[in-house]
């Protein structure tokens, strides 16, 4: 499949699928079950905003979803108690697998939702969306259901529906451009045709989740697709514009981090699957720089990429799926 | 079915379970509704979400009208008898304003949640509430949700409803966000405009009024507020915005002055009106400045008596849900009922705050209390109890 073919075979527009009752008809056919997964660390401002959306319109109204999970890496304010207030099953991240120990970043919560949730499809949305709907989650859910050889859908976002003929860019953010789809055009080109790579919301079938590892870190996304690619070539992929999405704003040197962060999980991954031959050492220092007055200072950051292995290989996991051991 | 006032005031409580129940439901609409702009002659988006709510909910006739109201209508037993329930649909922020709506523990934050946003959201979340509950009316139940009602927009949706609908309307419940207690039964006189100074850009400075339309309109307000005004009839002339001029050091060629005059007597509006036509031609003629009347919007005094049943079975069913009732007259949507002869009032839901700004919030948990309000007054009205012969 060329990539021109992909994009016009596997790229979707949200409102493709606005006959949810349809979407529920064909899920509970297939016998599926739905997980939610909102990863969360201090965001008592949004959350109660999305438990409401999703249960009561996937849920109540719509029986699309049948878990709704908050997975949190120890939030200092009101995240869990507003989250649990509307609805939603709510987990400390470290309180899961409690025997294998507990590591800091997202990709911890998305690995251990893999443990902790029941679904055969698990939906991925950060919890800092402003303006969180429906499509968010039925939009990346429905290639899934209709398409049974698709089995990760990644989203994009700010396609506006009625379109000219004047050719518009189209892309991802400001790490997107600068760091992975020239990666990507490097390395694996065919993975350019994903339009946000970076993008946090995702759903993804259970037998590709449970095999792929999961950097705990800002690698976590970039890591998937290369795996993912990797083992099913991009017939597995899907993408969804989801419309507008409004969020916080990263400064320039938050993007730094997650920039360096990014490049190390992609060498690793380079070398893993066997594009890059030799994996170099790699300084895990992020060096930025400031000025106090008329002085310069070096600030050090320490940015260690660690992986979780894929919780195939996780014998508790294992256990509780009633797989061999 | 339920029967006489009295099983009304014994379920109210169940009622409030009810609601409450629906609380996720409630608050999806609420963030929905809200966070599409709906600014006066702007609304019809929002009005399109509210309408396939109601189609969703199985509601017959989910349509909409030439001036963009939407209805809803929940079919009664008795096909000849109609209930219209109204929440205006639009706000006073511009669709340039950020909607965003912050949902948290008891408040929902954000512009237009109390005023009306929450009103619609009841609405929408109504059908499902009375399903729940396994009431079914006797009456049609209209949910409409009416366009075109503040300012310039002069009522004008409920108006050309209310005017042209062929459904004979028993009573009508207006629904507004706050505040719970909030009982009106009647409309005040009023009459709302704006008066604009224009005074031209060769304009000879050495005459009176060297500083612009700004003193002028400035003039006009000093008449103003000599107007005697009694306290009985309570009468007031509210100044509600003044806008003139472009920046520091140029003298102003417009201004334009916002007002609303109220008062519980006709003939005190009318003599008001006359005092300030008198101050505008006097200011007019020694300015030589262009100062023009627009009066774009009137209310008739009227409504129901405070002993009318509506009123009286409002009142106890507040009680007995603990909210304490107020009384308080108003110039919104109850004006086009007391206009058409319909007996009516308005129910606030919630408490809240912030009313018209940004930070705009609604208290979560009285909305339920709210909600059982409007439900035991419907069916109160639906069992007969609130026609004035009884």
């Amino acid at each position: 499949m060329n990539m021109n073919e992909w994009l016009h075979s596997n790229t979707f527009h949200f409102s493709k699928f606005w006959d949810i009752k349809h979407l529920v008809r064909e899920k509970e056919k297939q016998g599926l079950k739905i997980s939610l997964c909102i990863p969360t660390l201090n965001e008592e401002k949004t959350i109660g905003k999305e438990v409401v959306i999703f249960k009561s319109e996937l849920m109540d109204r719509y029986p699309l979803l049948d878990e709704i999970a908050v997975i949190d890496s120890g939030s200092k304010d009101r995240t869990l108690e507003v989250a649990a207030n509307f609805g939603a099953d709510v987990y400390l991240s470290a309180e899961i697998l409690p025997e294998i120990g507990e590591k800091k970043g997202k990709g911890e919560n998305l690995w251990k939702a893999i443990y902790q949730l029941d679904g055969d499809i698990i939906v991925y949305v950060d919890a800092d969306i402003k303006n969180i709907h429906p499509r968010f989650v039925y939009g990346l859910l429905a290639p899934l259901i209709y398409r049974p050889e698709i089995q990760y859908v990644k989203a994009f976002y700010d396609r506006p529906l009625a379109v000219s003929d004047v050719i518009r860019p189209s892309g991802g953010g400001r790490v997107t451009e600068i760091l992975v789809r020239p990666l990507f055009s490097l390395f694996f080109p065919e993975l350019t045709a994903i339009i946000q790579p970076l993008s946090g919301e995702y759903a993804v079938r259970r037998e590709v989740l449970e095999a792929i590892s999961f950097p705990i870190g800002y690698g976590v996304e970039t890591s998937h697709l290369i795996d993912v690619y990797h083992r099913c070539g991009m017939q597995a992929f899907g993408q969804t514009d989801l419309g507008r999405r409004v969020h916080r704003n990263q400064p320039t040197r938050d993007l730094g981090k997650m920039s360096f962060g990014i490049l190390q999980t992609f060498l690793q991954r380079a070398h893993a699957v066997g594009v890059l031959q030799e994996a170099p050492q790699l300084n895990m220092i992020l060096r930025q720089f400031q000025a106090v007055e008329d002085e310069y200072e070096q600030i050090e950051i320490e940015i260690h990429e660690e992986e979780r292995r894929p919780m195939i290989d996780i014998p508790a996991y294992r256990a509780k799926r009633g797989l061999s051991s | 079915m339920v029967k006489g006032i009295g099983q009304i005031l014994a379920e109210l409580q169940r009622f409030r379970d009810a609601a409450g129940k629906t609380k996720e439901s409630l608050l999806a609409n609420l963030v929905m509704i809200g966070e599409i702009p709906a600014p006066t002659f702007g609304e019809s988006e929002r009005v399109r979400f509210v309408q396939d709510r109601f189609s969703e909910s199985g509601l017959q006739n989910s349509s909409s009208d030439e001036v963009g109201n939407g209805f809803g209508i929940l079919p009664g037993k008795d096909r000849a008898k109609n209930i219209l329930v109204v929440a205006h649909a639009d706000t006073v922020f511009s669709e340039k304003v950020d909607h965003t709506i912050t949902v948290e523990t008891e408040r929902v934050v954000g512009p237009g949640v109390a005023d009306n946003s929450i009103s619609l959201a009841a609405l929408a979340t109504l059908p499902m509430i009375l399903d729940h509950l396994g009431l079914e009316l006797d009456s049609n139940l209209i949910l409409m949700v009416n366009s075109r009602s503040l300012g310039r927009g002069n009522l004008e949706g409920l108006r050309f409803f209310l005017k042209n609908n062929q459904m004979p309307i028993r009573a009508g419940v207006c629904v507004e966000g706050v505040e719970l207690g909030r009982l009106t039964i009647g409309s005040f006189g009023m009459l709302r405009g704006e008066i604009t100074c224009q005074v031209s850009d060769q304009y000879d400075w050495t005459r009176f009024g060297t500083s612009g339309a700004i003193v002028t309109i400035n003039e006009i307000i000093n008449r103003l507020v000599e107007i005697p005004l009694p306290r009985r009839p309570k009468t007031s002339i509210v100044l509600g915005s003044i806008e003139g001029g472009t920046s520091f050091n140029t003298v102003a060629t417009r201004a334009t002055l916002r007002f609303e005059i109220r008062s519980e007597s006709e003939e005190l509006l009318a003599d008001v009106r006359q005092h300030l036509e008198d101050a505008i031609a006097e200011v007019s003629s020694a300015s030589g400045a262009d100062v023009t009347l627009d009066i774009f919007a009137r209310r008739k005094k009227g409504g129901i008596l405070s002993s009318h049943p509506l009123a009286r079975h409002s009142r106890s069913i507040m009680k007995e849900l603990g909210v304490e009732p107020r009384l308080s007259p108003s110039a919104s949507e109850i004006s086009a009922f007391v206009d058409g002869d319909i007996p009516a009032v308005t129910l606030g839901l919630t408490e809240g705050g912030q009313i018209r700004q940004l930070k705009e919030f609604i208290r979560i948990d009285p909305v339920f209390t709210g909600i059982a309000q409007l439900v035991g007054v419907l069916l109160a009205i639906d069992g007969g109890y609130c026609d004035e012969h009884e």
